[in-house]
């Protein structure tokens, strides 16, 4: 494990420099270059196509870099496995589609990580994913499979799974796309109660509503580059980039 | 065309139902009545055949070596132990877990029943008795210690190579070998089953697996070797089994021709299985290997906790239907010279004393196949009901 220790102060949480990630001949992610500070909710946003799932999953690898550098939590990514794995330790993802294992109950689902990867005992795991359950306010639904749940109640599980591994740094790649309207604001205020809690979130969303009222910063992709960013005030009102303001007003 | 809307005939009752499903216009009734007169002349053959033309003597004369084969008489209290054993962890399991298993306990209980009936001799009633005891005696252990259930699947486990130590003996004054050159009949062809099942399993598997790895070496080697089986008929196997893997063996090593036959089944079956676990492996989505690597799941637990679970329970018919067609493909091994169920059948025709007793005896073979065939099939359509809780 290579441990970095370079100009950045402790509070960068997540650096990375110049990446580059192709698909084929297709450039997927152009040059990215992005500092993100511990406690720090950004939101990316940006039209379909742009880059930004591929972005957020460089940053447990499950997209490789083809350049370029990814620092998390003073690890740096490498080929190495042991490196990926202790990334994977630090950083929980939220995905669009939940991705629940269907197999297991909701509470085998939760304590799976913790039971699996960092040891714990069944009974401090399951605790604690009690707990969990209790915060995204599901208690209920623990011995349930996640096929008898509805979509913001999985996609509510699946926050509480990558929790259980207390992870530093959480990353929602389109958490609310895939649930009906009536759902998404239960899943959302999930997000917000956790934003207050100080952990690092990144957030691929076009929740405007939420970005505005969470988010410290704001980050507009177009094409695999970083077109524009910075606070909710300054992208809302102050949009410097064309491509941004027209992007705007289309989801706005 | 108009449609006129009619009021909805009256179905209720048997009149009604014939009716409206087989005499609805005259070409239906015309239908009806050739297939009945055709069901009628076939069954009306078939049952006068079984219960006035056919001799059934060739069967109850010969029962003992149908079963058994050449099992030594006074050793044959091994057989009926093992079946003993099987019966009490059935029961226990009828107790603990009811459902289907507890279908298949009755069943079994009940033929146990049923068959002491019979005029067989006085030892061969008591066994029986014992057996249908076992079952409810277990049954009502397995009702009250719920704490049994670990022991229970364990011994499920365990009993498959306690019976083959108990049946092959260890050598001592109490256990006397008995070669597998003498293990024949029904008997044979469940231990030729039941070991290229168990065998074939982990094998095809890890074959499966293989197959979709990464690493180019186990996945050339995994397809050569599953292509290579699949492109061979069976009883090309069962030959080469018995002529060539003496070959493969070290010096001093011999496997008699049962054990043999075993090991091509099992290679057989192998390849197989390898190729209907593979279908399910590729039935799980991307997500659920994202979801587990984010979480930090190494590639092994993965493979273990996560994808193999939903592959193996998506292809749960397939694979039993593979072990019913596995389950009869043993007969295949008479043809090497091994007396099991139907071998033993054929050599008894070939006696004089028994010439033209073909049909009964195959007759017979064949319903005992049927019945083993349908409880595994009954089984798997149960589990697979039980296990479609919680699925996607
Ligand atoms: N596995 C893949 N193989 C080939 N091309 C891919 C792959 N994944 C993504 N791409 C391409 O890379 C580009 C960026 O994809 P990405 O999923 O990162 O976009 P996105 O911004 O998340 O879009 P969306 O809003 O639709 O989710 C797209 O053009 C996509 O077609
Ligand atoms: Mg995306």
């Amino acid at each position: 494990m290579t441990i970095i220790n370079q100009e950045q102060t402790t509070e960068d949480i997540i650096i990375c420099r110049n990446i580059h990630k192709w698909y084929g001949k297709h450039h997927a992610l152009n040059d990215i270059s992005m500092t993100i500070k511990k406690g720090e909710v950004v939101v990316i946003f940006g039209p379909s196509g742009s880059g930004k799932s591929s972005f957020i999953r460089t940053l447990n690898a499950l997209e490789e870099i083809q350049s370029g550098q990814i620092i998390v939590d003073g690890i740096e990514l490498s080929h190495d496995l042991a490196n990926i794995e202790a990334i994977r330790m630090e950083t929980g993802m939220v995905f669009q589609q939940f991705n629940l294992f269907p197999h297991m109950t909701v509470l085998s689902n939760i304590t799976l990580a913790p039971i699996w990867v960092r040891k714990w005992p069944k009974a401090k795991a399951e605790k604690v994913a009690m707990e969990l359950l209790e915060r995204v306010g599901i208690p209920e639904q623990a011995h349930k499979y996640p096929g008898q749940l509805s979509g913001g109640q999985q996609q509510r599980v699946a926050i509480a799974r990558a929790l259980a591994m207390q992870p530093k740094i959480l990353l929602f790649d389109e958490p609310t796309s895939a649930l009906d309207p009536e759902m998404i604001k239960e899943v959302l205020d999930v997000m917000k109660e956790l934003a207050k809690t100080g952990i690092t979130m990144i957030v691929v969303t076009h929740e405007m509503g939420f970005a505005r009222e969470v988010a410290d910063r704001l980050v507009f992709f177009d094409e695999g580059r970083i077109i524009e960013q910075g606070t909710p005030y300054d992208i809302f009102n102050n949009a410097q980039q064309d491509r941004t303001k027209l992007f705007l007003s289309q989801i706005l | 065309m108009e449609t006129k809307m009619e009021p909805p005939k009256n179905t209720i009752g048997i009149i009604g139902w014939l009716r409206k499903n087989l005499f609805n216009g005259w070409f239906n009734s015309l239908l009806t009545i050739i297939f009945l007169w055709i069901v009628f002349t076939v069954l009306y053959a078939a049952l006068k055949w079984v219960f006035v033309t056919a001799d059934w003597t060739v069967i109850v004369v010969n029962l003992r070596l149908l079963l058994v084969g050449q099992y030594p008489q006074d050793q044959i209290f091994r057989v009926w132990l093992a079946l003993t054993l099987v019966s009490t962890l059935t029961g226990l399991s009828w107790g603990l877990w009811k459902g289907t298993i507890g279908n298949l306990a009755i069943a079994l209980g009940a033929s146990f029943l049923i068959l002491s009936l019979f005029p067989f001799s006085g030892e061969v009633k008591t066994w029986l008795l014992v057996n249908a005891t076992a079952i409810g005696l277990g049954y009502v252990l397995g009702r009250y210690f719920p704490i049994l259930r670990k022991p229970t699947a364990a011994s499920w486990i365990l009993l498959f190579p306690f019976i083959i130590v108990l049946l092959r003996g260890l050598g001592t004054s109490w256990l006397p070998i008995v070669g597998t050159n003498l293990w024949g009949g029904l008997m044979l062809t469940f231990l030729l089953a039941i070991v290229a099942i168990v065998f074939s399993f982990p094998l095809g598997v890890l074959l499966a697996l293989g197959r979709t790895s990464k690493l180019p070496l186990v996945r050339y080697l995994s397809i050569g070797y599953i292509e290579l089986i699949r492109g061979v008929p069976l009883i090309t196997i069962l030959f080469m089994a018995q002529l060539m893997l003496p070959l493969f063996l070290p010096e001093g090593v011999t496997l008699d021709r049962v054990l043999r036959a075993m090991a091509g089944l099992t290679l057989f079956s192998a390849a197989y299985l390898a190729e209907n676990v593979r279908s399910g492996l590729q039935s799980i989505p991307r997500g659920q290997y994202e979801a587990a690597q984010a979480l930090g799941l190494s590639n092994f637990k993965t493979t273990f906790l996560i994808v193999l679970p939903q592959a193996l329970r998506a292809v749960i018919p397939i694979l039993v239907g593979q072990f019913i067609a596995l389950f009869k493909d043993t007969s295949l091994v008479s043809i090497v010279g091994i007396l099991d169920f139907l071998g033993i059948g054929r050599s008894i025709v070939a006696q004089p004393e028994f010439l033209g007793r073909q049909r009964e005896i195959l007759i017979f073979a064949a319903a005992i196949y049927f019945v083993f065939s349908y409880a595994m099939s009954y089984a798997s359509r149960r589990l697979e009901k039980s296990l479609g809780v919680g699925e996607r």
